[in-house]
Order: structure tokens, then sequence, then C-alpha cells
């Protein structure tokens, strides 16, 4: 049974002082099923996740005790992507054949700060001061600037591109374009990587509501179809996020299997792909990403950077309403607002940041700690 | 004399003249985990045992640290006195990557190949005044 995206809802990211993380999470979930012509009663079950926002299935206590099936997932900042892939097996199964994939967050200022328990590692890894993500991104790409020859050029246009596209996006929580000598200016925070080059926790909430294809048209006009829903972890040998070695060996990360995978399920491949959401939880990712999602080779960025191949007028525009850096990462909803944002660009209702051409194929890409990738592909 | 401890045992031979790492290998695939485990990641075998990783290495990848992290780090340093620190990735000999703090605390003292070695020192003070003592490698002269 193939799978549409009928409503699509979101809360928009940032800060909003007076509502809780779950009541963001409603209102996305308000707005899917308006977005859908549908009520909550009619929703058969549902799968949300948040990191420190609450438990998603207390969303029932906002919007209404139906009895339904409510699963709360939680996967790092792949959250979203397992929401979705879970509600998406869930109506390819022929199980269900309605539901609602949410997730919302509201984190507390400053950079995130996990406990080594909650990932397998002894107190000391944590106390000396090697549990932080923003170490990892940054060790990551000066290795891989090393290997293939990436400069920081590239580093500050992914930011300069990220700014830009918030500047069009009503919806963005930062909506202020910054020039290249501002970013190429701002404090280094972790060698390579500056402060506009790093996205900041963040708050809001994203929904989608999906149905079984076939019944698609009762509800819209225009449905979309999710042609694939990958999640995979990290192989031995690859490098990963907290990790207090990595091994002899060297692997492909996780993201290069669910790509592929993705890629293989939807018969289609990244050559077809007109518009792409990457994790960039910093500069350096995104630029690691495009190609470990297969866009282009290793070390090809620069060049496509330079060239302005991943503007909205591009050849392949990439995280057009400008991705984490300018949206912010609220954990459990960030994957999904990914989709969110390829669902308006399918649709042509993007506004000012709309692609040109009428795209009909959308990517997206979510990467989250500790090595767990989820991509979707999207048409009309 | 002031007490000393390692911060946790079993991640590098300590007393010893010469402090080494600590790490563990599978006995039936033959590869390496720092800190030691149990279980084999690599082949899902559970035959491992303990083996001495070596105190020199080349520096694989690296940054800076600029801002004093919030919990879990636990040292006894205030935001004052707080002294970025350098992380990086030490390859030791027979390829496992170890990840540690760096003494160096600017881009122009690291650079990747750069021969390292490792350091035991004093990291912050339990309540009663013992030392509680941790691993970090620093630039070395000599080739690894």
């Amino acid at each position: 049974m193939d799978v549409a995206i009928i409503g699509i809802g979101l809360h928009r990211f940032g800060r909003t002082e007076n509502m809780s993380g779950l009541q963001q999470g409603a209102a996305a979930v308000r707005s899917a099923l308006k977005d859908a012509g549908i009520e909550w009663p009619q929703v058969q079950f549902a799968v949300g996740g948040s990191q420190d926002a609450g438990n998603a299935d207390s969303l029932v206590n906002e919007l209404g005790l139906t009895g339904i099936q409510f699963t709360n997932v939680w996967n790092g900042c792949a959250t979203g992507g397992s929401a979705l892939h879970s509600a998406y097996s869930a109506i390819k199964s022929g199980e269900y054949d309605l539901g609602v994939a949410v997730g919302f967050d509201k984190h507390p200022r400053g950079a995130f700060n996990p406990k080594p328990g909650d990932w397998g590692l002894d107190d000391w890894y944590g106390e000396v001061g090697l549990m932080l993500t923003t170490q990892f991104f940054a060790m990551k790409i000066q290795r891989y600037m090393h290997d293939y020859g990436i400069s920081n050029d590239a580093l500050i246009r992914v930011a300069e591109k990220a700014f830009h596209n918030g500047s069009l996006n009503p919806d963005a929580w930062r909506t202020t374009a910054l020039s290249y000598e501002e970013i190429a200016a701002s404090p280094m925070i972790s060698e390579p990587l500056r402060k506009y080059m790093f996205c900041s926790p963040a708050e809001g909430g994203t929904a989608l509501v999906l149905c079984r294809a076939d019944r698609a048209h009762q509800y819209t006009r225009h449905p979309l179809f999710l042609k694939a829903a990958v999640v995979r972890t990290r192989y031995y040998g690859s490098f990963e996020v907290f990790s207090p070695a990595q091994a002899p060996a060297v692997n492909q990360s996780a993201t290069v299997t669910a790509s592929r995978d993705a890629f293989e399920l939807a018969g289609i491949g990244p050559e077809d792909v007109q518009v792409a959401q990457l994790q960039d939880t910093e500069s350096g990712a995104e630029i690691m990403h495009m190609a470990e999602n297969g866009f282009c080779q290793h070390g090809e960025q620069e060049k496509l950077l330079r060239e302005g191949a991943t503007r909205i007028d591009g050849r392949l525009p990439v995280n057009t309403d400008g991705g984490c850096l300018a949206n912010g990462e609220p954990v459990g909803a960030s994957g999904l607002r990914q989709v969110y944002e390829i669902c308006h660009q399918l649709r042509g209702s993007a506004g000012a940041r709309q692609v040109p051409g009428k795209p009909s194929v959308g990517y997206t890409h979510v990467y989250g700690a500790p090595g767990v990738s989820g991509v979707n592909i999207i048409t009309r | 004399m002031t007490n000393q401890r390692p911060i946790r045992e079993g991640l590098f031979t300590w007393p010893a003249e010469r402090p080494q790492l600590l790490g563990s290998r599978c006995r039936a695939c033959g590869e390496m985990a720092f800190p030691s485990q149990n279980d084999c990641r690599h082949c899902c075998g559970s035959d491992t045992e303990i083996v001495e990783l070596g105190d020199r290495g080349t520096l694989w990848t690296w940054t800076i640290q600029s801002f004093m992290p919030k919990s879990p780090y636990h040292s006894d340093e205030t935001p004052e006195t707080f002294r970025p620190y350098g992380v990086g990735y030490i390859e030791m000999p027979g390829g496992l990557r170890v990840e540690a703090r760096l003494k160096e605390n600017k881009p122009e003292e690291l650079a990747i190949g750069q021969a390292m070695s490792l350091s035991i020192e004093p990291f912050r003070r339990d309540e009663d005044g013992t030392e509680v003592l941790a691993f970090a490698f620093q630039r070395s002269e000599e080739n690894a």
C-alpha cells in the first residue's frame, strides 16, 4: 500500500515564551488536521516524539481522548525521521488507513548537555569535557577538509545561503540575512566552525497527516506521496558522535546506506531529485551530507557552493527554508520540518522561497546521535 | 603526600613509570577497542582481553573547546578560570584512534599528522583533597 501525505502543520520554530513544547506540538497537529480537512476523531493512530518537552502521547490531553494507539519514539536528532517511518510503516502494512506523525520540543538556551549513561558511556567521558556534539562536528569536518580539499570559504557559503533562505521564510526563527563577511568574522566556537555556522537548540512543532494513497483524493486534490522512508544506524568503523575511540577500519556513514536504500525503494536516483533538505546541524554537516546522500562526489562541494548550485535558483536547491541554521533545532520536530518544507515546495506553496520549475521530486535527510540517519523521498 | 587516583580504573596503567593507555583486543577477530569492553562490536563475539595501546600516536583530527562546557563537565574550574583546551583523535600504533583532551589550545600548535604523546595529569580534586588523574595528549618531537 502506497502512503500519501494529505496534511501538513507547523508551529513556528524559535522561542514561544507563553506556550509549552507540548502545546506547540498540539498547535502543529491542529494545523495539519485543518490542512487535510479532517478532525482529530478521524485519526486512527499517531506516532510522536520530543526530547525535552514531555511524552508525545500526552498530546491527547490537548487534542482529545479518543482511545487511539499513540506511540512515543525517540532517536536523538533523527526522532522526526523515526516517527515518520513508524507512521509510514503502519499504513504501508495495511494495518491503518489514516494517522499522524508529530514532533515538538522546547530546549533550554545554550548547548545540549547529554548524560554519558544515556549513551552507553562512562561518566569520565563527560567529566573531562569530551561529551559535546559541537566537538564532533568540528573534528569530522576538520578531517574532511584535510582529505578532500574543502576550504573555509565553503563553510561560510553554506551559512550565507541558510540565512538568506531564512530571510525569505516567514516561519523561520532567523529571518535576517547575514553577509559573507559577518559570518567569516563571527566568534570561533570550535575550530574551524564559527558562531553563525552552528544551529541552536530551539522550540517548535511539526505534524503530518498520512493516509493510504488510494484514499488520498477523498481529502485533497493535490496529495503528495511518501515513496520511501528509511532509517539506518551506524556501522563498525564509521566516524560518529560520542565515540571515545574510532575503529582502525574505516566505513561509510549510516547516511550512505539510508540514502541508497531509500533511492532503491523509490526506484529513482539522486539525479531525479529537484529539491533537498539535508541535515545542517552546522555548515560542515551540509557539505558532507551532500556527498553522503549521493548528490555529488566528495570534494566537489567547494565548486558547487561557489557556483550557487544549492541556492534556491540553482541546479539542486538545498535547505530552501533556511535549514537548521535559520530555524534552530527543536530535536523532536526538526526532521518533520524538513518534510513540511518539501511538501510546500512540491505543492508550489513556498512563497518567496519557491523553487522555480514546479519541482516534483523532493528529498529529506536527518542525522542524529550516535549515528542514526533517516531519509524520505516525496513526490507529486 | 597528596593522594592520587585515576578518574576511572582501567583507562591507563597507574601507577607506572611510563603510563600506557589500556584497551581491549578481540581474541577472535583481533580488533581493538577503547575503553576496554567485554564484547566485540566488530565480530559480535565476547572473548576479549585487556591490552596496552601505547603512549605515542599521531593527530588524526582536532578542534578547540573554546567555552566552558555545561554538566556533565566536572573540573575545578570556574567560568573565570576556564582555559580552552584542544580535543583530538590520536591514531595509535595498530590503527585505533582514541579521543582525548590535548594540552595545546591554539590552532597554530596543532596539525593533522603531528606526533603526540600521552600525559597523565591531575584534572581536579575530590572533596578530601585527592587528586583525580586524567589522560591527555601533547605534541611530541619524537616520531610515533
